[in-house]
């Protein structure tokens, strides 16, 4: 039912960890579900240049983080809100149907990151 | 690598006995077994010889038994055909809350027909309360039906006190009973049981075929019409190659019960005392004892349960769970909420189901990779001992 692509990033998911000095965070998901993913960025000129995830959550919640990290590394903020459900999906060679809606929550928390970044540079300026 | 089938409970291997003992049904017996000819008869006679064994293996008659596609039909045609008997539109059903989706839908169509139903609580160990059946019948109740034991977490019920409730109040028994098959001792006599749904593949039989009994002088309905198979009460041509691969499974099942229940519960109990030693806040789901010989069902603190069954299934271990992200829903399995679990306890859920061809080596294989998998899955996770996953909250629809 998983593409082999899902697998690999399920099998070996790429930037697990987290970003103690982290420049913006997003949480999303409630773990009531069975998924909750928290992203974490550091941003340096706009372009993110560090990215990791935690993710408790099936197998297409953790292939999707994973894969998340790679779109978004080296991007643009700008690029890399862009970045929709179905563009990750479509890196990932596709999810399951049921999967789409439920697991497929990486662009979300990618967005609440940079929103997370944007909100506290804004408090700063 | 080596692979090890820990699913007994979704399916079985057919035993090339009963392999064997079907072969010849498909391809020169092949005859219609209400046929009167040679070709007929030696269908009807073999179809009647499985008929025995299926019987003496729950201590029935045989022409008690009713042959069906399956569990699910066998429970389809007790709950409508017992409780709409005769066009009845409306009474009160007993059930409990875990039972398998083919009782609790049957149930549900009644009371969309007018019917209620009441769906009795378990303890958190998943067991149901004999005082709480017993409260819930009143005047207008048509039918009780209690599984044996439960198809996730195991647990045996106690259908002998139900069922002597029912009979002394003139209620027909039934139950499913499924996982119970090879299992545990069932005995439709001494259990006070009025019917009861079986599946072959259950218990290393083919797939497509099952049974209900249904005792004598008990009111059933038939749910398919046409040429008056089995005394009218499931017509269509028999599955002859099903039914003779039925009889050699049942007649398996009553020749090595002792001993395959024996070995198969020893290999429970050393997975049971291991899992907790070699991982932390792993916890028993249901009951420690009175739960089937095969089963397992463990739930692990901060992880999901549809990955590391994924990840248990790239190291060879086949299993299964009841975790939201395998049932395709948003929820969880209703067996695990009923034992009052939060849903994200109810999430890192695993069943292990043994069969009788699994050996300790088996068993240890999965012990050596479980707790690597486990400590794996919670790096990945936001959550742990510090920072547990309760108090978020919110709307699961995304």
């Amino acid at each position: 039912m998983y593409s082999e692509k899902v697998m690999d990033h399920f099998a070996n998911p790429r930037n697990v960890g987290e970003i103690p000095d982290a420049d913006g965070i997003g949480k999303v998901g409630n773990p009531q579900c069975g998924d909750v993913m928290w992203l974490y960025i550091k941003v340096k000129d706009g372009i993110i240049t560090d990215i990791k995830f935690k993710t408790f959550g099936c197998g297409a919640a953790i292939a999707t983080s994973s894969m998340i990290t790679e779109m978004a590394r080296g991007k643009t903020l700008d690029e890399a809100k862009k970045i929709s459900r179905a563009d990750v999906a479509t890196s990932l060679d596709g999810l399951p149907p049921q999967k789409m809606h439920c697991s497929n929550l990486a662009a979300d928390a990618l967005r609440e990151a940079i929103k997370d970044y944007e909100a506290k540079m804004a408090a700063k300026a | 690598m080596r692979r090890v089938y820990f699913d007994h409970s979704a399916t079985s291997r057919v035993l090339p006995e009963v392999f064997e003992a079907m072969a010849p049904f498909y391809t020169e017996r092949f005859g219609n077994a209400s046929s009167l000819h040679s070709f007929g008869r030696e269908a009807r006679a073999s179809m009647e010889h499985a008929r025995k064994h299926l019987a003496a293996l729950i201590n029935a008659e045989p022409g008690e038994i009713v042959f069906t596609s399956g569990g699910t039909e066998a429970d389809n045609l007790a709950i409508k055909g017992v409780a709409a008997y005769k066009g009845r539109a409306k009474g009160h059903i007993v059930t409990t809350c875990i039972e398998h989706h083919a009782v609790l839908e049957s149930c549900a169509h009644l009371k969309r027909l007018g019917f209620e139903v009441t769906e009795l609580p378990v303890s958190g160990e998943g067991i149901v309360d004999v005082g709480e059946a017993e409260r819930a019948i009143r005047d207008d109740t048509v039918l009780v039906s209690v599984m044996a034991a439960n198809n996730e977490i195991g647990t045996i019920q106690p259908i002998r006190e139900i069922g002597a409730i029912a009979r002394s109040r003139g209620i027909p028994f039934h139950t499913d009973a499924v996982q119970a098959i090879g299992k545990m001792a069932i005995d439709v006599k001494r259990d006070n049981i009025d019917l009861l749904a079986l599946s072959a593949h259950k218990f290393h039989g083919p797939k497509g075929i099952g049974a209900l009994y249904v005792r004598k002088g008990t009111e059933v309905d038939p749910q398919i019409h046409g040429g008056g198979h089995e005394r009218g009460l499931r017509s269509s041509t028999e599955n002859v190659p099903g039914i003779v691969g039925l009889g050699k499974a049942a007649e398996i099942a009553r020749r090595d019960f002792d001993s395959t229940t024996a070995a198969m519960r020893g290999m429970r109990d050393r997975i049971i005392q291991r899992v907790p030693e070699l991982v932390p806040r792993a916890y028993l789901n249901g009951h420690r004892a009175r739960r089937l010989v095969n089963n397992v069902n463990f739930r692990f603190d901060f992880i999901e349960g549809e990955a590391l069954m994924l990840q248990l299934d790239m190291k060879g271990v086949a299993v299964s769970t009841g975790s939201a992200c395998s049932t395709g829903s948003l929820e969880p399995s209703h067996v695990l909420m009923a034992l009052g679990l939060s849903h994200e306890q109810a999430h890192g859920n695993l069943r292990l189901t043994l069969g009788r061809e699994n050996t300790y080596e088996d068993v240890d294989h999965f012990l050596a990779v479980l707790p690597g998998i486990v400590s794996r899955l919670r790096e990945i996770s936001p959550f742990n001992e510090a920072r547990d996953a309760g108090g978020e909250g919110g709307s699961c629809v995304q």
